[in-house]
Parts: structure tokens; C-alpha cells; sequence
């Protein structure tokens, strides 16, 4: 994208995730708790032409660096994004998510019956699977729509 | 392998399992030997759902090891009654006891209230999920009849629900073992069982009538299909009748072959049976005695399995 298109300014210190699969943005950001509530800068820009991905999402947060763990889960929804890490307009570091090995609180189990249902002072716990997550107490396996899951919380 | 609790049968090695079932034959041989073995110890049973065979084996064999038991009681009577949670109830309880077997009806609270507690946590049952002492004494039953490798069984009934079934099914994969699934379509095996089927390569296959396997196995491991799993009962009276055996339905199967049922039976297996050299349940009932003073010997000698 050119600079005469750009639909959002450069950002001048924070983390700019790029390449999310067109439609995953607010996906992205639930993941990563951000609701624009700690007065954080936050653009998103959805579904803009993308070579590698045919409709791409943007998001870019200003003054918060993103470690690679924070941003590793969003490999489960994003497994293209790349992180940008920016420092006075410029990118000083570049890296691609990586899948991790579990996801810890972040997902709602959704067997109704699960431990983790049950008002238990526990955090919910998923092994990352071929086939998806796998939820570390009852086993129950979700595939597809993993998004439905983030548990709001 | 070094385990702290008894949680699913995954987390069971080949030699984890000889190693109880051996000590468990050797205590039936000669229950006398260790009569005095654990005089100071005491299992808690902490129960959140009714249980007559698991409950009062565990209860008999602490007791044949010289111990003793605490037992929470009905959820009616405790605390549970008053909304404590279930980390909480186990963290009190440890203080109580050597080992804690604990049966709930959510799946994962084994799993959960091992994280909580420092004393040896024994799944006796998690909801729909897992049933790993069941499983011991249903294979220390099996290796007694037939042996537990080059073996055909079938496992019958309610696959999705059933913890025996999906702790049996996973311990069987250490084993040289052709497994059969008979049950209706709507109660197949769980995602999460067939993928640890899958993974540890297990020999399986599926199927809606009995008769199509009938005559090739050696082990029938019959499970009640419950009523409440069905919207409707004119369904469930339908589908639980093509699922039950009587002696007629045994005339297809081989003499030697191992009827196994984890009980309570209500109609799955018609009284009739009870009477010809194939029926098994009985015995394998008893052997709930002997395994768990196996398992418990390993949990409270050495913290460990």
C-alpha cells in the first residue's frame, strides 16, 4: 500500500501487527485483552487488498511493545500476522507468530460440564493440537471457530 | 514413570499397569502379607455422586491393609451444601488423610483438585471423562480370562458417556489389542477418545450391530445405555433393547468368551446370562479389592506409581 493510500498514519513508538487474516482484527485485539479502556492508541484497518492473503486486517497499537508470548496465540486465528515492533517511526524489530504449545485463560471451554465451568478458582488451560486446542481438564477438542471461544474476561 | 496421582489411564504405561496388576496378584494370593502394612493410614472418599462397587472396595481395601477411611458423606450432609468449592473441600480434607479418592460429576475435578493438594489424588470418576482404577481391575479381570495381548474385544453401549469405556479404550492401546465399538450412532465415542485412540495408534473399529463381531471376540465389556441421555422414551426403549444380551444373543459367541460389565446393570444383560461359564461381571467385580489394595500400595509406599 502506498503512502497515498494509507488509510491509517504511521505510528510513532508501540506494535504494529500486520497480515491478519482479513476479518480476525477485533478477533486479534480480544485476544490480547485491549478494549481501548487503558487509553492505549488503537487503529484498525479491515479487509484491504493483500498479496499473500487477498483481504488483509492491520491492527496497530502506540506506546506498547508486544512480547513474542503475548502474540504467539494470535497464531491460532492469524497464523500469517507479523509483528512490528516500532521505535520513533521506525521498525526495529520483525517477527512472525509461532504456534505456542497452550493457551492459558484466554478460552472459554465449551463442554458446559468441564471443571472449568464450574466457578472453581482455576484458569482455563488448552494444549495446541494438530487439529486445533484441546482443553487440558476434560480433553473436549475445538477445531474450527476457535474467536467464539475467547472468553471475554 | 514416576506418578503422583491416578488421574486417566493415558498417563498409564505399559509397565505401570503390570506392575499393579502383578501386585495385585500377589496380594490375592496372599492378602495375609500385608494386612499390617499401612496402620496409620487413612484414605478420604470424597464422593459428589453416588457410588455402592467403587466406594466400598476402596473402603475394604485400605481396611485389609490395616488402615482406615474418612468419608465426606452425601453432598447433602457437607459443606458442599453450603456452596464450597471443590478446591477448597480437598485442600481441607488433605489435612485428613495419606491419599484422597475423589469422584464428581464434572469432567477434569481429578484433574483440578490434584493441583491443589500434595496427597496422592485417585480419579474414581469424573463426570463423563475417566475412570482409571475401573479400568485396572476391568484389565487385571481381562488378563485373567484371556490374557491381554492378541485379543479381540468388544466394547458395547454407551461410548460417549461412559468413563469406564473411555478409560478401558485408552489403557487397552498399550496392549495387542483389536478393539470394537458397538453402540448406536448417537452414541459414538467422544472427539477427544478418538484422538488419543488415533494417536497411540490403537487397532479400532466401529460398529452399530453386535452380531457383525460377535463370533470373533474374546471379551464382551457390555456399559448401560441410560435413559437420560434420550429426548425421547420411545427412542431410548428402542435403541437400549437392540443393545442388551441375553443367552440367545450368546449363542453366536465363542465358549470361552469374557461377558465383563463394570455394573450397575439394569436391563443390558438379562439375568439368564448370569448363569452360563461366560459371565464374568461378578468376578470382575471383586477384583476391585485386590487391584485397589495394588494401586494404594503404590500410592502410599512410595508416593508414586
Amino acid at each position: 500500500m502506498s503512502d497515498r493510500e494509507l488509510r491509517v498514519s504511521k505510528i510513532r513508538n508501540g506494535t504494529v501487527i500486520d497480515h491478519v487474516s482479513g476479518g480476525q482484527a477485533l478477533n486479534v485485539l480480544s485476544i490480547l485483552g485491549i478494549d481501548g479502556s487503558a487509553g492505549l492508541g488503537v487503529s484498525v484497518v479491515m479487509n484491504v487488498p493483500s498479496d499473500r492473503l487477498g483481504l488483509k486486517d492491520v491492527v496497530k497499537v502506540e506506546d506498547r511493545e508486544l512480547s513474542q508470548s503475548e502474540v504467539d496465540v494470535i497464531s491460532l486465528i492469524a497464523p500469517e500476522a507479523t509483528i512490528n515492533i516500532i521505535r520513533e517511526f521506525d521498525v526495529v524489530e520483525k517477527n512472525r507468530v509461532d504456534r505456542p504449545e497452550t493457551v492459558i485463560g484466554l478460552l472459554s471451554c465449551p463442554n458446559r460440564n468441564c471443571i472449568t465451568n464450574a466457578n472453581e478458582p482455576v484458569e482455563t488451560k488448552f494444549d495446541v493440537v494438530d487439529e486445533g486446542v484441546r482443553c487440558a481438564y476434560c480433553g473436549t477438542i475445538i477445531r474450527e471457530e476457535l474467536a467464539t471461544h475467547i472468553d471475554p474476561e | 514413570m514416576r506418578q503422583d496421582h491416578l488421574i486417566t489411564a493415558t498417563q498409564l504405561s505399559r509397565a505401570d499397569i503390570e506392575a499393579v496388576l502383578d501386585r495385585a496378584a500377589e496380594i490375592d494370593a496372599d492378602p495375609g502379607a500385608v494386612a499390617d502394612r499401612y496402620r496409620e493410614a487413612v484414605l478420604a472418599l470424597c464422593f459428589f455422586e453416588p457410588s455402592t462397587r467403587t466406594k466400598m472396595s476402596f473402603e475394604t481395601a485400605i481396611k485389609r491393609l490395616g488402615g482406615a477411611t474418612t468419608d465426606m458423606g452425601t453432598v447433602e450432609s457437607s459443606s458442599v451444601k453450603k456452596g464450597e468449592s471443590l478446591a477448597d473441600t480437598v485442600r481441607v480434607v488433605e489435612g485428613y488423610a495419606d491419599a484422597l479418592v475423589l469422584r464428581h460429576p464434572s469432567e477434569g475435578a481429578a484433574k483440578m483438585a490434584a493441583e491443589f493438594v500434595d496427597v496422592p489424588v485417585i480419579n474414581a470418576g469424573d463426570g463423563a471423562g475417566q475412570h482409571p482404577s475401573q479400568t485396572l481391575l476391568d484389565l487385571y479381570t481381562i488378563r485373567e480370562n484371556v490374557g491381554l495381548d492378541d485379543l479381540s474385544i468388544g466394547i458395547m453401549g454407551d461410548l460417549k458417556y461412559g468413563r469406564t469405556v473411555h478409560s478401558l479404550a485408552e489403557a487397552l492401546t498399550n496392549f495387542d489389542v483389536r478393539q470394537h465399538f458397538i453402540s448406536p450412532e448417537s452414541l459414538k465415542l467422544p472427539r477427544g477418545v478418538r484422538f488419543d485412540l488415533h494417536n497411540s495408534g490403537a487397532q479400532l473399529r466401529e460398529h452399530t450391530d453386535l452380531a457383525e463381531v460377535l463370533p470373533e471376540l474374546d471379551v464382551l465389556y457390555v456399559t448401560r445405555i441410560q435413559r437420560e441421555r434420550f429426548p425421547d422414551e420411545t427412542e431410548y426403549e428402542q435403541i437400549a433393547g437392540e443393545y442388551q444380551i441375553d443367552d440367545d444373543t450368546l449363542e453366536l459367541a465363542d465358549d470361552d468368551l469374557a461377558v465383563m460389565h463394570p455394573l450397575p446393570r439394569v436391563d443390558e444383560i438379562d439375568p439368564a446370562v448370569d448363569a452360563l461359564s461366560q459371565a464374568t461381571y461378578f468376578k470382575q467385580a471383586h477384583n476391585g479389592v485386590p487391584v485397589r489394595m495394588a494401586l494404594l500400595d503404590f500410592l502410599l509406599s512410595e508416593g508414586e506409581l
